[in-house]
C-alpha cells in the first residue's frame, strides 16, 4: 500500500503531519513517537529574537475544543538552528520550520537562513493571532500577503515554501489565490480562529490575552469547508488540518481536497495520536480496496 | 514501559460531596512516581471535555495508585462517575516533584485543602520528623484525617471558619508556630501547596523569615510534558541572568538585579519550584 504524497518537490512517507506550536520541536514526543514514522514534522513557530510569550492563563478549553494565547514563546533562530535542529536531523522525517516576522524583510531574513540552514520547509505564519505585530495582519490584506509571499519566494530555493492561511478572512479562495500566484509551494490551512471566553463568576476573561485562537473538533467543520473552497481554486498541494483527533478526520480532509494533513490539538490529548492515525488511514485503505492513498484525495462525490 | 498508560478503575471512593478518592491499577508496566509528580487523567474519550486533568498522585498502595480529587467543574464532575472496572488513559508521572531534604533541616509541610493530596508523599518519607500544617475553608475540606494523625511528628489543623482545630488560615498558624519555636527559622525547608493565594502569602512569610522551601504551582495545562507551552509561570533565573550579564547591551533597569525574568512551564520545569523563585 503506498501512503507516500507530494508537497512541491517534498515527498512524504505518509500524509500525517504535525501542526505548529502542537508538538514543541518533537524532542518532547519522542518518547512516545518514532519520529521516524512520521509524514513530516512541523515545529513551533520560529522568530528571528527568542520570544518570552504571553502571561498565564494562556490556554483554557471550551466546548470540544480549546483556546489558546500562547504568544509565540520560541527560543528564536540562533538557538533552534544551534540547539533544536540537530536533533530532528537524526531522523529521517522532513523538518518543517513554521515562521513569524512582524515585518516582510524580517519574513524573509528568517526564510534565507532556514533554508540555507537545508530544512525541508518553510511554512510561513501569516495567520497566529495572538500577536499584536505580525502574523495575522500579513495573512488578512491581500497586498501585503502578495508582496511578502513573493519576496520570501525569491530567496528560498530548496526549502519547500508553504503558506499558512488564516481562516479569519470572508474569502480563502482569494488568498489561495494570492499565495499560489505569488510562488508558494503549498498551502496549509486553517490556523485557530480567534475567539474568546468570559468566566462568568469573576467577569474575567478566560485567557490573560482576552482572545486566543480556537483549535480542536470544534472547528473541523469550518476547516473542512475551507479546504474544499481552496482545492477547487489552486493546483498547489494543500495541508488541511483544523480539529483532527483521528484517521476518519484525515479521510474527511482528503476527500474535500487535502494532499498531507497536520495533527494538532489531538496530541496534547494523546501523545500517541499522530501514529495511531497513520495506522488508521491504512486501516481505511484497506477496507476500502485503494492501494494508493492519492487517488483519494478530493474525491469528495459532490455531484 | 511507556509514561501513556491504560488504567483500570479499581474504585472511586466519595470522601463527602466535594472530594473523592480515585484508585487506579495500570494495565501496562508504568514509571514509579516520585513525591509532588502528577498525572494527566483521561476524563472522556468523547471530544468534551476534551483535555486530560492534571492531578498529583497520593498514594501508592498495593492496589494501585490513589488519587485525591475535588469537584470543581465539568471535568471532576465526570471523574465523580468513574466506575469500578472502567479503563482510561493516563499520562505520567510528569514534571519534576520536590527535592529531597537536607539532613540537618526539619520539613515543615503546608497543605491547603486539596493541596494535601501533592504533600501527602512528603509525609509518608519524612514521618515523624515532619511538621504539617493543614488547613482548609471548612471541616468538609480536611481530608484523610485518620491517616495523617498517626504519621507525622505535629498535626497542626486549621479552617477559616473554625469548624475544626484552630480558627484561621494556615498562614495565620504557621506565623504563630514561627513565633514560639525555639529553633532558627533557616532550620526548616516549607514544602508546600494549595492555592495560589496561600502560596503567594507563605512565600513572602517565608522569605521575610528567612526560610527556603519548595511550592507546588498550578495553571491550566493541555498536553503535561511541554509541548503546547499552555502552562507558563514567571520565574526569577539566576542561571538566565548569569549567561545575559555576558551581553553589553542589556537594560539598565535590569542591570541591578541578579536575576533575570522568565516564564517557565509548570508541567516540565515544575510543578514544583524553590519558593523564592516566582515572581507574583
Amino acid at each position: 500500500m503506498n501512503l507516500s504524497v507530494n508537497i512541491g518537490h517534498l515527498k512524504l512517507k505518509n500524509p500525517v503531519i504535525t501542526a505548529s506550536g502542537t508538538f514543541g520541536y518533537g524532542e518532547e514526543y519522542a518518547e512516545f513517537v518514532d519520529l521516524n514514522k512520521l509524514g513530516a514534522i512541523v515545529v513551533k513557530g520560529i522568530s528571528l529574537k527568542p520570544m518570552e510569550g504571553n502571561p498565564s492563563p494562556r490556554i483554557c478549553e471550551t466546548p470540544c475544543g480549546m483556546l489558546n494565547a500562547i504568544g509565540l514563546q520560541n527560543v528564536g533562530l540562533k538557538d533552534f538552528l544551534k540547539k533544536k535542529l540537530p536533533y530532528l536531523r537524526r531522523f529521517s522525517t522532513p523538518v518543517i520550520v513554521n515562521v513569524l516576522a512582524n515585518t516582510i524583510q524580517g519574513y524573509v531574513r528568517l526564510s534565507t537562513a532556514l533554508d540555507d540552514s537545508g530544512v525541508d520547509g518553510i511554512e510561513l505564519n501569516v495567520s497566529c493571532p495572538n500577536v499584536k505585530k505580525g502574523g495575522i495582519s500579513f495573512g488578512t490584506d491581500k497586498k501585503t500577503l502578495a508582496k511578502l509571499v513573493s519576496k520570501v519566494r525569491q530567496s528560498v530555493k530548496g526549502s519547500v515554501l508553504i503558506t499558512k492561511l488564516s481562516p479569519n478572512v470572508s474569502n480563502i479562495q482569494e488568498f489561495s489565490k494570492i499565495a499560489e500566484d505569488s510562488g508558494s509551494d503549498a498551502l496549509s490551512l486553517i490556523n485557530t480562529i480567534p475567539a474568546m471566553a468570559i468566566d462568568i463568576e469573576t467577569r474575567k476573561p478566560r485567557l490573560a490575552n482576552i482572545t486566543g485562537g480556537l483549535s480542536g473538533p470544534a472547528i473541523k467543520p469550518i476547516a473542512i469547508r475551507m479546504v474544499w473552497e481552496s482545492y477547487n481554486t489552486v493546483k498547489i498541494p494543500i495541508i488541511g488540518m483544523g480539529g483532527i483527533m483521528n484517521a476518519d478526520d484525515v479521510i474527511e480532509f482528503m476527500l474535500a481536497g487535502a494532499t498531507a494533513v497536520a495533527v494538532g490539538t489531538a496530541n496534547f490529548v494523546n501523545p500517541k495520536a499522530t501514529i495511531e492515525i497513520i495506522e488508521g488511514i491504512e486501516q481505511y485503505l484497506r477496507r476500502k480496496g485503494i492501494n494508493d492513498v492519492k487517488e483519494i484525495i478530493g474525491k469528495l462525490h459532490a455531484a | 514501559m511507556s509514561r501513556f498508560f491504560r488504567a483500570e478503575i479499581v474504585s472511586n471512593l466519595p470522601l463527602n460531596n466535594k472530594n473523592n478518592l480515585l484508585t487506579i491499577k495500570p494495565l501496562e508496566p508504568a514509571t514509579e512516581p516520585d513525591p509532588g509528580q502528577f498525572y494527566m487523567v483521561e476524563v472522556s474519550n468523547s471530544k468534551t471535555p476534551l483535555l486530560s486533568r492534571p492531578f498529583s498522585f497520593f498514594r501508592k498502595t498495593p492496589e494501585g495508585i490513589q488519587f485525591l480529587f475535588e469537584i470543581r467543574g465539568k471535568g471532576t464532575l465526570m471523574m465523580k462517575g468513574f466506575k469500578g472496572g472502567e479503563v482510561i488513559h493516563m499520562l505520567g508521572p510528569l514534571g519534576r516533584g520536590y527535592p529531597e531534604l537536607e539532613d540537618d533541616k526539619i520539613p515543615m509541610l503546608v497543605a491547603g485543602g486539596i493541596g494535601i493530596a501533592s504533600i501527602f508523599p512528603l509525609v509518608q518519607a519524612f514521618g515523624k520528623k515532619a511538621c504539617l500544617f493543614y488547613g482548609a475553608r471548612d471541616k468538609e475540606g480536611l481530608l484523610m484525617l485518620d491517616e495523617l494523625k498517626g504519621l507525622v511528628g505535629e498535626l497542626i489543623i486549621s479552617t477559616d471558619d473554625g469548624s475544626m482545630g484552630r480558627r484561621g488560615t494556615v498562614i495565620d498558624v504557621f506565623m504563630d508556630f514561627l513565633m514560639q519555636t525555639q529553633a532558627k527559622a533557616c532550620d526548616y525547608t516549607i514544602y508546600a501547596c494549595g492555592r495560589k493565594q496561600m502560596l503567594e502569602v507563605l512565600s513572602r512569610t517565608a522569605l521575610n523569615n528567612g526560610i527556603k522551601g519548595y511550592i507546588s504551582t498550578e495553571e491550566n495545562m493541555a498536553c503535561g510534558i511541554g509541548a503546547c507551552l499552555g502552562c507558563a509561570v514567571k520565574v526569577k533565573s539566576k542561571e538566565l541572568r548569569a549567561k545575559s550579564r555576558r551581553i553589553k547591551n542589556i537594560n539598565s533597569e535590569l542591570r541591578t538585579l541578579d536575576y533575570e525574568l522568565m516564564y517557565k512551564m509548570v508541567c516540565k520545569d515544575g510543578p514544583v519550584f524553590p519558593l523564592e523563585e516566582i515572581v507574583w
